[in-house]
């Protein structure tokens, strides 16, 4: 029989007293629980939180630095910055986007068939951002557009710097440009300190001194709600917000002389070529022209896919920098080194005569080796088959000494590897040697080197190969007397604040071993020579300095032996290359410089006249008279 | 009176009594009506700040404060024995209403849970939070306690009818703590320790199973819960910024109307469910502690008021009318702070809107008047 249970009371309200009590118990470890979990988040972890909140409400905005100048040696500017205007639009404030497209394209201010693509961009960007609509306006378009500027709520227009290159080509390829960050640049530059640049450099003096030339940018903190809209007040307060000021990119002052620039730029002015200008006493470049050029202001603004096309599929390869990466054979320019390695090694008496009756072939073979022209020198000392271009002593000479012997000497003057100019991109010629040519070729018949190469390689022809400024490197330690200096274009950096210069160390490089003094003035005589009785006598007359030079005709085609070289007869891009290395004063000289023509044909016709104008443009002052040492 | 004379000692005792005399001729608790007070003040200030200085949103939620005191002082007036007989008319009344939701009610953000009545829309899922309860006592106030198995049998189905059925609009927030209240009931009412342990594997039975039938919001913010930094930008946003608003404050806050995640729109729903993380984000650890001692005061003084009266209808209501506030407290709390999932409960007398101020306060009002009318009830 079941209990029947009955009411109590009594015990019901205990029973109660106890459940509130463990209730009550419950909530208390439930509350301490919840202040143990504050105390984590407020005291423990408030630091953390206090960043994170910080993170939110504060956008750091970069503030670009001004990109230093890039000067020549006398303070003139080659790159400089200038304000871009752009056209752009809050999407937010424009009552009828529809109709304002629909007006900018009736005013030229926006073309038809981009509507449609800027209207995808401005819907998929914030109603509050400013979204660049047109960029490169012209002063024109600005001034079309600020008469109308009521009709257009919410359209404003913009400036940024970007890189103004007052003298346009001049230079370029010294210079370089600055372009868009690339995906690729994005891999190695540290992407905080770009945060807020657009350009950054692409080649030459832009490229290797952007650390430099770039500056540290600023950023100012600007206080942003959850949507990213830059808000004045948080609540009812007005924050205090850091702004760091940007520090400027140091000026560059460089080694270039632009009169000179301009004058080697207009003196090979609708050829192709190159001329290297160096100061043989510590390097400086005064002058580097690779023709044709191209205007580097185009890659700042933003360079369109069909400009673009253009330069590169040019035929005359503007983009390419023939200074410092086009490789040539020397011809007849390396005679002088030669010259060297033959006194050097005691295998040439520098008095004794040959003969010279138009050709040369090597004992026991039947090939001929023509003398340029087919000319007949008779008989020539060293002095004389400098100063005249013999080839005929010349191969024997080469033969004489020896492949080897000959790849050994030249190493030191420069030849076979890059200069180390402080600007990229620059590529060695080769000189060739028997270890060079077991390692250049793949075939067994092919890696022997043949007694004929060497007697091409004593008038600058076969596998040895140079950059036009590997040349003028050459021709100023020659200048030198064997002293080697490593040619640069930045001679100083400017404080852009203070306008103070940090001249920068000129780099030696050693010199020469091994040569005798003696030796060094027979050679540069018979340089001398060149100039005053030899190939380029008619363009050394007249000078108000002595000077040195070696005139060189690479062949680019090769002329079957029993036939005659007709420039006439062969297409102009099969002519021959004209090379004019040169350096003057001769005995004290003050600058050294290699030229290029690109089917130019002889050295002596195309070449040389343009090395003497560079000449005078910078030893002769505004008087026409030989400026006084400095 | 008259004639005393007129001290400023005097003049603040004869103000207490004076207002002692009016609380207890309105048969209304004064501490718990203080308490009460200070909490809603309190909510008022910082609702001013969280909503961006909205003064339209704090009248009206004064106003609404307003229509609960109200009901409170209506509700303290009742005789409990009144409420006692008329417990399942409510309660019967509050299902049809909620069955009348399911099926014509008022769709708005997602859920049914609206009926719309032209002047006003009433969510009847509020009239349950006390129906609940108060039908749960009303069934143990004739029964012996502890309750046995087959009264255990009858309460689950006077719960979960309701519970399913406010679970079903969907508002599984809501469904949760109308369960919580009757749920807290029983135990007031003795449950043995053995009953709840087979009661806990039940309900992690019924969790296993109540998952698959969760829809796809309510189960991503468990998951959420459970690891808040796996997606910062979709539902994990709400936990990290209401953390990093809460850790940013540190001891002493920013200062009222200063705290950047509130004021710049980085918390979500700040002057609603997260307005919990905006009072440690801009008065700090010391402004937390405060709002928890004053609702410990409440509860506490609460389930006092329980344990004074007399017959058992209203100490198992009054105990769980005082628990329940609680309970809504520390889900709040826990949610905001990373401790549970989130859950749409809004901070109690703080949080802005919803009828839930008018209900809470109600509840108050009963227990008031269960209290008050002690003497007149029992044996």
């Amino acid at each position: 029989m079941p209990a029947v249970r009955i009411k109590d009371h009594w015990r019901e309200q205990r029973l109660f007293d106890q459940r509130s009590l463990l209730c009550a118990a419950i909530m208390a470890v439930a509350t301490v629980g919840l202040i143990v979990r504050l105390f984590v988040l407020q005291v423990s972890r408030h630091e953390y939180y206090a960043d994170l909140s910080q993170g939110n409400r504060v956008r750091n905005e970069p503030i670009p630095a001004a990109r230093g100048l890039i000067l020549d040696r006398h303070g003139e500017v080659i790159a400089g910055n200038q304000p871009a205007y752009q056209l752009e639009l809050v999407p937010e404030e424009v009552p009828d986007l529809q109709q304002t497209l629909t007006r900018l394209v009736q005013f030229d201010l926006i073309r038809a068939e981009d509507v449609d693509e800027l209207e995808r961009t401005i819907d998929s960007s914030r109603s509050f951002d400013s979204v660049p609509i047109r960029l490169r306006m012209s002063d024109e378009d600005i001034a079309r557009f600020a008469v109308r500027r009521f009709e257009f709520p919410g359209l404003d227009i913009k400036t940024r710097q970007t890189r103004w290159y007052p003298n346009g080509e001049l230079a370029v390829h010294a210079l370089g440009y600055v372009g868009a960050i690339s995906e690729q640049d994005l891999k190695h530059i540290d992407r905080a300190a770009y945060a807020g640049t657009s350009l950054m450099g692409k080649l030459g003096v832009e490229s290797a001194y952007e650390r430099e030339l770039h500056g540290t940018n600023g950023f100012r903190e600007v206080l942003v709600n959850a949507q990213g809209r830059s808000v004045e007040r948080q609540g009812a307060f007005v924050p205090n917000l850091r702004t760091r000021a940007p520090g400027a990119g140091e000026d560059l002052l460089l080694s270039i002389d632009l009169k000179v620039q301009r004058t080697a730029e207009a003196a090979l002015a609708g050829h192709r070529g190159a001329v290297v200008a160096l100061d043989p006493n510590n390097g400086d470049v005064i002058a580097l022209v690779s023709l044709p050029g191209f205007d580097p202001t185009m890659f700042g603004r933003g360079i369109t896919a069909g400009e673009y096309g253009i330069l590169q599929n040019d035929i005359d390869r503007p983009l390419f920098n023939r200074a410092l990466r086009g490789t040539y054979p020397p011809g007849s320019t390396v005679k002088p080194v030669i010259a060297l390695a033959g006194l050097t090694y005691h295998v040439v008496d520098p008095l004794a005569h040959r003969h010279c009756a138009g050709s040369f072939h090597l004992p026991g073979s039947s090939f001929i080796y023509r003398e340029y022209h087919n000319e007949h020198h008779g008989a020539v000392d060293l002095d004389d088959a400098i100063a005249r271009s013999c080839d005929v002593y010349f191969y024997g000479l080469a033969n004489e000494i020896g492949v080897d012997r000959m790849s050994t000497f030249m190493g030191p003057f420069g030849f076979g590897k890059p200069t180390g100019i402080d600007i990229g991109g620059e590529k060695a010629g080769i000189l060739p040697s028997r270890g060079w040519k077991k390692e250049a070729f793949s075939r067994p018949q092919d890696r022997v080197w043949f007694p004929g190469e060497t007697v091409s390689f004593g008038i600058g022809q076969g596998y040895l190969t140079v950059t036009p400024i590997e040349l003028a490197h050459y021709a100023s330690i020659i200048a030198m007397r064997g002293r080697i200096w490593r040619p640069r274009v930045v001679a100083a950096y400017r404080d852009p604040r203070t306008g103070e210069l940090h001249r920068i160390a000129p780099l030696s490089d050693g010199e020469v071993p091994g040569v005798a003094a003696e030796d060094w003035q027979r050679v540069v005589h018979g340089m001398i020579g060149v100039t005053q009785r030899g190939t380029a006598a008619a363009i050394g007359a007249h000078a108000l300095y002595t000077f040195a030079g070696k005139t060189g005709t690479a062949q680019v085609f090769t002329v079957a032996r029993t036939e005659k070289y007709n420039a006439k007869l062969i297409s102009e891009r099969l002519r021959d290359h004209s090379w004019f290395i040169a350096f003057a004063p001769a005995d004290q000289p003050r600058i050294a410089l290699a030229v290029l023509e690109e089917n130019g044909g002889a050295g002596a016709s195309a070449a040389a006249p343009i090395a003497r104008k560079v000449l005078d443009a910078y030893l002769l002052g505004a008087d026409g008279k030989l400026k006084p040492q400095t | 009176m008259i004639y005393e004379e007129v001290t400023s000692a005097s003049r603040t005792r004869r103000t207490l009594t004076g207002a002692a005399r009016v609380l207890s001729a309105l048969q209304i608790d004064g501490p718990l009506a203080v308490g009460l007070a200070l909490i809603a003040a309190f909510g008022l200030i910082v609702l001013y700040s969280a909503s961006g200085q909205s003064i339209g949103t704090v009248i009206r939620t004064a106003l609404r404060l307003l229509l609960g005191t109200i009901a409170m002082l209506v509700l303290a007036r009742v005789n409990p024995n009144f409420l006692r007989r008329s417990t399942p008319w409510l309660y019967a009344g509050g299902c049809v209403l909620l069955m009348l939701v399911v099926t014509i009610g008022h769709v708005g953000m997602g859920a049914r849970r609206w009926l719309n009545f032209g002047l006003f829309r009433f969510q009847p899922s509020e009239l349950m939070k006390l129906a609940v309860p108060m039908m749960c006592a009303w069934y143990l106030h004739e029964r012996p306690l502890p309750p046995g198995w087959s009264s255990l049998g009858a309460l689950g189905v006077l719960i979960l009818v309701p519970v399913g059925l406010v679970a079903i609009q969907p508002d599984v927030g809501t469904a949760a703590l109308i369960a919580v209240a009757g749920a807290l009931v029983i135990i007031l009412a003795g449950l043995r320790a053995r009953v709840m342990v087979v009661l806990a594997m039940l309900a992690a039975l019924g969790a296993w199973f109540g998952w698959s039938f969760m829809h796809d919001y309510q189960r991503k913010r468990v998951l959420m819960f459970l690891n808040p930094q796996a997606d910062p930008l979709g539902a994990g946003y709400h936990i990290i910024q209401s953390q990093i608003a809460i850790g940013s404050g540190g001891v002493f806050g920013k200062g009222w109307m200063n705290g950047s995640q509130a004021q710049l729109e980085f918390l979500p729903e700040r002057s609603t469910d997260f307005i919990f993380a905006v009072i440690g984000e801009e008065f700090g650890l010391l402004g937390l502690l405060l709002l928890l001692l004053l609702y410990v005061f409440v509860v506490g003084r609460a389930i006092y008021l329980a344990t004074q009266t007399q017959d058992t209808f209203a100490r198992l209501l009054a105990g769980s009318l005082g628990l329940t506030l609680f309970v809504y407290v520390f889900i709040n709390a826990g949610m905001v702070t990373g401790l549970l999932p989130v859950v749409g409960v809004p901070l109690p007398l703080v949080s802005y809107g919803g009828s839930s101020v008018v209900t809470l306060l109600a509840g108050f009002g009963i227990l008031m008047a269960l209290y008050s009318r002690r003497k007149l009830v029992g044996s």
